[in-house]
């Protein structure tokens, strides 16, 4: 491997994780501070990356308009979903949540299935993103993969900064710790939650809005998106989104680099790795609480 | 229920099961069959779910891997021997078993859940992307394995009746194997893992073990069925490991009632037949191509209306109604 070849798959390897931060940390998020394990959240990439195929002729091509809608979307969607489902699987245990979420999943994709049908997909890239970068004489690189990386380091920021230095991030961290003593200090939780969970499906549906124009939409891209993520969260450890970050860059480089070394085991490189950590670490790289 | 017909209801349920195949045929004698088989997959995972408390989302991968081990170990152009084939694939089955059981159970709760599907996805892609089985397509078996010792046949597989009758007496052996399990000291250690982990650790018992020689025996016993399955069909492709199946298998347990064996093979029932009757084009039309919808919203009504099953429905309506004449004397 020269060396242009390696500094193109370090790019694809960080820009794929980090479109994996985004979809693992709502899924960690969700889990950390409302204790419910979402099957379904896959289903939220699968849904932005379908909202990127439909809304893209209402709003002509253009690129922004299309991603404004979607995440307006993304947020009321997932403000009703919160509100008619997942709002009562608090109290339930996580078979429970598994199989609620699990029917979830199953709606989601028979309704894709009714709305756009099974065909695959693809998104063209917008524009005036279109270009490429040299790298060397022979390789070039498209710069909406670069788009992608830093768009997701920018909501990676956003989130640090709104978790770790807004009062809003401190009323979700407080009630992440303990949900008796926020709501007997005043603070909506019922409500908090529900912002909480309609982010975490923003992030999902964003990561799908902006995947979609590299890599094709098809049907079932949710559920494979969903177990990768659980790999991710596992590495990082439940709940902390620092966590989520690092395993999601670790998950990316590993599959990345396992698919152009060993292209007959890429399937299962970062289970292995995800193994290797279990040995090490049971409750992942960063635990939280 | 009274003494009586707790002792009777069973051997109802075994009588009418041994004289179905007299009275049926074709498609119900293959439904029934296969059915029979889900109920085993599903009692291996209540040994998991209801009894341990081990909420597993991965095991499809050890119906599987037994189904592709039985087609993988049968010679190619003649009948493979039944009494080898078959612990020789459970085997298959409980050593993956035993690997993720070690690596998995060292986490707990949310964690566990997570773990055991994505090695149930290692599997699947194992199978999905090398050619050891045949990738996408699957592999087909050439030659069902004859039951036989020294040279005689003694049952014929590939007949409908006589499988079913051999699918049958598994489920009954499996069933009772478990039903005397979970009496002995071994299965009242996981109930007590189930209900109060480190109370039993500190009364001495080495958890960790117990709840790995489950996690491996319910792997050997899904391997059982993933046995059936294969020499049912003839066929296996890596769809058997997907996590819908693991998932379904989940439902099983939660649609007939956690907790009890016969909730299992309840479950297994129910789960079939609302699946046969979702795909039932006279009565949805052409509906009946999108079952998965009405399948998905009955799984969460069910979650949402009836946590204890349907084996739990009696009990629950009587709590209702006494609860609803309380009201009625108060008001």
């Amino acid at each position: 491997m020269d060396f242009a070849t390696f500094l193109v798959q370090c790019l694809n390897a960080v820009q794929y994780g980090l479109l994996l931060f985004l979809v693992a940390s709502g899924l960690t998020l969700i889990f950390g501070i409302m204790g419910v394990i979402n099957l379904a959240h896959g289903s939220f990439y699968m849904i932005g990356a379908y909202l990127a195929f439909s809304l893209a002729p209402v709003f002509g091509g253009a690129f922004l308009p299309t991603l404004a809608a979607g995440l307006v979307l993304a947020v009321i969607f997932g403000y009703l979903l919160e509100w008619l489902f997942i709002s009562y699987l608090y109290e339930r245990d996580h078979l429970q949540q598994v199989l609620m979420t699990y029917g979830l999943i199953l709606v989601f994709e028979e309704l894709r299935s009714i709305l756009v049908g099974n065909d695959v997909h693809g998104v063209p890239v917008p524009g005036w993103l279109s270009g490429s970068i040299q790298l060397g004489d022979l390789m070039a690189y498209p710069v909406y993969r670069l788009v992608i990386s830093g768009v997701c380091l920018a909501v990676a920021a956003l989130l640090y900064f709104v978790i770790a230095r807004t009062r809003l991030g401190m009323m979700v961290r407080a009630g992440g710790s303990n949900r008796e003593m926020v709501q007997s200090l005043g603070i909506d939780i019922k409500f908090l939650y529900r912002v909480v969970f309609a982010a975490g499906v923003a992030l999902a549906v964003l990561a799908g809005m902006i995947a979609a124009p590299v890599s094709s939409v098809y049907p079932g891209m949710g559920a494979q998106v969903l177990i990768v993520c659980f790999v991710v969260v596992v590495i990082g450890g439940i709940g902390s989104v620092r966590g989520a970050f690092l395993a999601a860059l670790l998950v990316g480089i590993v599959d990345t680099f396992g698919k152009v070394l060993f292209p007959q085991v890429a399937g299962i490189t970062i289970y292995l790795l995800m193994a290797a950590i279990l040995l090490w670490r049971p409750e992942g790289l960063f635990r939280q609480g | 229920m009274s003494a009586r017909a707790r002792l009777a209801a069973p051997l109802v349920v075994t009588a009418a099961f041994a004289a179905f195949p007299l009275l049926v045929t074709g498609f119900y004698l293959e439904f029934t069959t296969k059915v029979m088989i889900l109920a085993i997959f599903a009692l291996s995972l209540e040994l998991l779910v209801g009894a341990t408390g081990l909420v597993s989302l991965g095991h499809a991968a050890y119906f599987g891997i037994a189904a592709y081990a039985t087609l993988l170990l049968s010679p190619q152009y003649t009948a493979a021997n039944f009494f080898w084939l078959l612990p020789a694939t459970m085997v298959c089955a409980a050593i993956y078993a035993l690997a993720v059981g070690a690596l998995s159970l060292r986490t707990k709760g949310v964690y566990f859940i997570m773990v055991t599907l994505a090695f149930a996805q290692m599997a699947y892609y194992v199978f999905h992307d090398t050619p050891l089985g045949g990738g996408t397509d699957g592999i087909y078996l050439n030659v069902k394995p004859a039951v036989a010792i020294a040279g005689w046949t003694i049952v014929d597989l590939g007949n409908p009746r006589t499988y079913y009758y051999v699918v049958f007496g598994c489920l009954v052996l499996v069933f009772a194997f478990l039903a005397i399990l979970l009496e002995s000291r071994f299965g009242r250690a996981l109930a007590g893992i189930k209900s109060n982990e480190q109370r039993m650790r500190a009364a001495g018992f080495p958890t960790f073990w117990y709840k790995l020689a489950a996690f491996t025996l319910a792997g050997a016993l899904a391997g059982l069925s993933g046995f059936l399955v294969a020499v049912k069909d003839g066929f296996v492709n890596p769809e058997m490991l997907s996590w819908h199946e693991s998932g379904a298998v989940l439902l099983m347990l939660i649609l007939g009632g956690m907790g009890r064996l016969s909730g299992a093979v309840l479950g297994a029932f129910a789960f079939a037949l609302l699946q046969l009757f979702f795909q039932w084009e006279v009565v949805f039309g052409n509906f009946a191509q999108h079952w998965q919808l009405l399948l998905g919203g009955t799984i969460i009504a069910s979650v949402a209306f009836m946590p204890q099953g349907l084996i739990g429905l009696p009990a629950q309506l009587r709590a209702w109604r006494s609860r609803r004449a309380a009201r009625a004397r108060d008001a």
